[in-house]
C-alpha cells in the first residue's frame, strides 16, 4: 500500500502548489455560501433540521461539480504532459496508480467539505440540529463526491485530454442523476433498476435527512469500485494498444 | 543482458516494429539509429514496459517482460523524449518520489544524493523543476532514470533541444553511466551516436536493418572499399597499371598536376596490396594510398535505403 500512499501524496502536493485546488475550493465555497443563504435559510423561518437538509441538498450539487473538475486532470493531464510514462515505467500496479489518485482527489474533496462546516455551525448557534444528522449528511456528501470522482477518473483515463474528460464526466454523472426521471417513465422491473441506479434521488436523500442506510453506502462504494476497476482496465489496455 | 526476440508491435493493421531481434550485453552503450517514424520510440517503449509487444519476447536479466512486467520495470530506467517531470516539485523532492515509486525501500537519501552528484544537479537540488532551463530539466530526466540504479538505462533522444555545450555535457554524462549501467540510446543525430556508442542498431521502417560497431557497419556497406592514391607518373601509365591490377572496379581521377595524379579508386575487394604492387610494377611512384572511411551518415543512408533521396 505504500506505493498508493506516494501517489496520493504527490496528488495532494500538486493541489497545494497549483492554483487548481484553491480555485475549485474557493468557487465551491462561494456557491455553497450563496445557496445556503438563498435556498437553505431562505426568507421565512423554518426548522433548523429542514434548513440543514436543504444545505446538504445544495452542497451535494457543488460537491459533484467540484468532483468533476478535481478528477478531470487525474490521468488525462499526466498523459498530456508525458508524466504518465514515469508511472507506467515504474514497478507500480495500475490499480495502485488509480487508487492513489482517487484517494488524493477524495482527500481534497474532504478538505473542501470540511470548510463548509461553518454553515451548519451557524445553524447550531441559532437553532437545534443533531450531531447525527450532521455526520450522516457529511458522510453522504463524501460518498456521492467520491462516486463522482471515481466516474470522473474513469473518464480521465479514457479521454485524450482534460477538457474531454470533464465533458464526458459531466455527461455520465448527469445521466446517473437523471435516471430517476427515466425510471418514472418506465415500468417494473426496469423502473426499479433505473431508480436504484439513480446516484442522487434514491440514495442521497436519506443522508440528507440524517439517515444512514447500509444499502445506500454499499451502492456508492460498489459504483465507485466498478468505476475504479474500469479505469484500471483502461490503463492496462493502453499498454497493449499504445 | 537484454534479449529482444522477434518482437513486433502492431497499431491496428500497421506494424510499427516488425520481427526485431537483438541482444545487448551488460555494460554496453548501444545506439538505436533510425529516421523519424522508423520505430525507435516504439522499440524503446516496449523495452521500458510502457507498451507490451504484440508478438515476440523481451527479457531483461532473464525476466520475461510480458509475464513479469513490474519486475522488468524495476530493472530499467527510462528517459522519454519529453522528460516526465512535475514542474511544481523541487528537484530533490521529485527524485525522492521517483525513488520510492521505483520500489526503493532503504537508503533513499543516498540514492538521490548519488543521482544528483552523477548529473551535477547539486546547485539546483532545492529549485522547482519548472523554473529550470531545458538543459537542467534533461539532467533531471536522466537523474530520474538512474536514481534506482537500474541495470538498463533507456534514453530516447537525450540531446533533443540542447545547445552544443549542453550536448557535450550530455555525452559526457552518458559515457559516465557506462561504468555502472547498460545504456540503450536512440537518436537520429548521427554525430551524437557516433561519439557515444559501442555498437549501433539501425532500424528502418520497423525492421532491424543492421547491427554492429560503426566499423562493422561501414564494412558491410563498403564491401569492396574505396581508396585514394597519389602517384607520380603519366596518366597513360597509371591507367595501364590500374587495368593490369585487376582489382579496380571504378576510377575517378581527382587531379593530374605536374605529373602527380590523385585518384579515388573503388576496389572489387580490399586488395590494397595487389593495387600497390601493380602501381609500383607499372613504373609509377606511389606517394600515398589511404582507405576512404565512410562517414556514419553515408553508412546510415545506405542501410536505410535513402542514399538516392539524400
Amino acid at each position: 500500500m505504500s506505493n498508493v500512499w506516494w501517489i496520493t501524496r504527490r496528488e495532494l502536493t500538486h493541489y497545494l502548489r497549483s492554483p487548481l485546488g484553491y480555485v475549485i475550493i474557493t468557487i465551491a465555497l462561494i456557491i455553497d455560501g450563496l445557496l445556503f443563504n438563498a435556498v437553505a435559510v431562505g426568507p421565512s423561518q423554518r426548522l433548523s433540521s429542514l434548513v440543514l437538509q436543504d444545505f446538504f441538498w445544495c452542497a451535494s450539487g457543488t460537491t459533484m461539480a467540484a468532483s468533476i473538475f478535481i478528477a478531470m486532470r487525474l490521468i488525462a493531464e499526466e498523459r498530456q504532459t508525458g508524466t504518465l510514462t514515469l508511472l507506467a515505467t515504474s514497478p507500480l500496479a495500475d490499480w495502485q496508480i488509480v487508487l492513489g489518485k482517487f484517494l488524493g482527489a477524495v482527500v481534497l474533496l474532504a478538505v473542501m467539505n470540511a470548510l463548509t462546516i461553518y454553515m451548519p455551525l451557524l445553524l447550531m448557534l441559532n437553532g437545534k440540529i443533531s450531531a447525527g444528522h450532521l455526520v450522516a449528511g457529511y458522510l453522504g456528501l463524501m460518498l456521492i463526491g467520491a462516486t463522482a470522482v471515481s466516474l470522473g477518473l474513469l473518464c480521465s483515463a479514457l479521454a485524450p485530454n482534460q477538457l474531454i474528460a470533464a465533458i464526458a464526466a459531466t455527461g455520465v454523472i448527469l445521466v446517473f442523476i437523471l435516471l430517476w426521471i427515466l425510471a418514472r417513465l418506465t415500468t417494473p422491473p426496469l423502473e426499479d433498476l433505473l431508480a436504484y441506479l439513480s446516484i442522487h434521488d434514491k440514495h442521497f436523500r436519506p443522508f440528507q435527512k440524517g439517515l444512514v442506510s447500509v444499502a445506500d453506502v454499499v451502492f456508492y462504494v460498489s459504483l465507485s469500485y466498478v468505476a475504479l476497476l474500469a479505469a484500471t482496465r483502461a490503463l492496462e489496455a493502453r499498454r497493449w494498444r499504445g | 543482458m537484454i534479449v529482444v526476440d522477434k518482437v513486433s508491435k502492431l497499431y491496428g493493421e500497421r506494424a510499427a516494429v516488425k520481427d526485431a531481434s537483438f541482444t545487448i550485453q551488460a555494460g554496453e552503450v548501444v545506439g538505436l539509429l533510425g529516421l523519424n517514424g522508423a520505430g525507435k520510440t516504439t522499440t524503446l517503449k516496449m523495452l521500458a514496459g510502457v507498451l507490451l509487444p504484440t508478438a515476440g519476447k523481451i527479457a531483461v536479466d532473464g525476466i520475461d517482460l510480458t509475464t513479469n512486467v513490474e519486475a522488468v520495470r524495476a530493472r530499467i530506467g527510462f528517459l522519454p523524449e519529453v522528460p516526465p517531470l512535475y514542474p511544481e516539485m523541487r528537484v530533490g523532492e521529485y527524485l525522492t518520489f521517483v525513488a520510492r515509486i521505483k520500489g526503493l525501500k532503504s537508503d533513499i537519501e543516498g540514492h538521490v544524493a548519488s543521482a544528483i552528484a552523477d548529473t551535477d544537479l547539486g546547485d539546483v537540488r532545492d529549485e522547482f523543476i519548472g523554473t529550470l532551463s531545458n538543459g537542467f530539466q534533461r539532467r533531471v530526466g536522466i537523474a530520474q532514470a538512474i536514481v534506482h540504479r537500474p541495470a538498463l538505462i533507456v534514453l530516447d533522444e537525450p540531446t533533443a533541444g540542447l545547445d552544443p555545450k549542453q550536448m557535450v555535457h550530455m555525452r559526457t554524462l552518458i559515457a559516465k553511466l557506462k561504468a555502472r549501467h547498460t545504456v540503450l540510446v536512440s537518436s537520429h543525430i548521427l554525430n551524437e551516436i557516433e561519439h557515444t556508442c559501442d555498437r549501433l542498431i539501425v532500424i528502418n521502417q520497423g525492421r532491424i536493418a543492421a547491427i554492429g560497431s560503426e566499423a562493422e557497419l561501414a564494412g558491410s556497406v563498403q564491401g569492396r572499399g574505396n581508396v585514394v592514391v597519389e602517384v607520380r607518373g603519366s596518366k597513360a601509365a597509371f591507367e595501364q597499371a590500374i587495368r593490369q591490377s585487376g582489382v579496380v572496379a571504378k576510377t575517378v581521377i581527382d587531379s593530374d598536376t605536374d605529373g602527380v595524379i590523385v585518384a579515388t579508386l573503388e576496389l572489387v575487394n580490399d586488395a590494397r596490396e595487389a593495387l600497390a604492387q601493380a602501381l609500383v610494377g607499372g613504373g609509377l611512384g606511389l606517394r600515398r594510398m589511404e582507405r576512404v572511411q565512410l562517414e556514419l551518415e553515408s553508412i546510415f543512408l545506405t542501410l536505410t535505403g535513402n542514399k538516392q533521396a539524400a
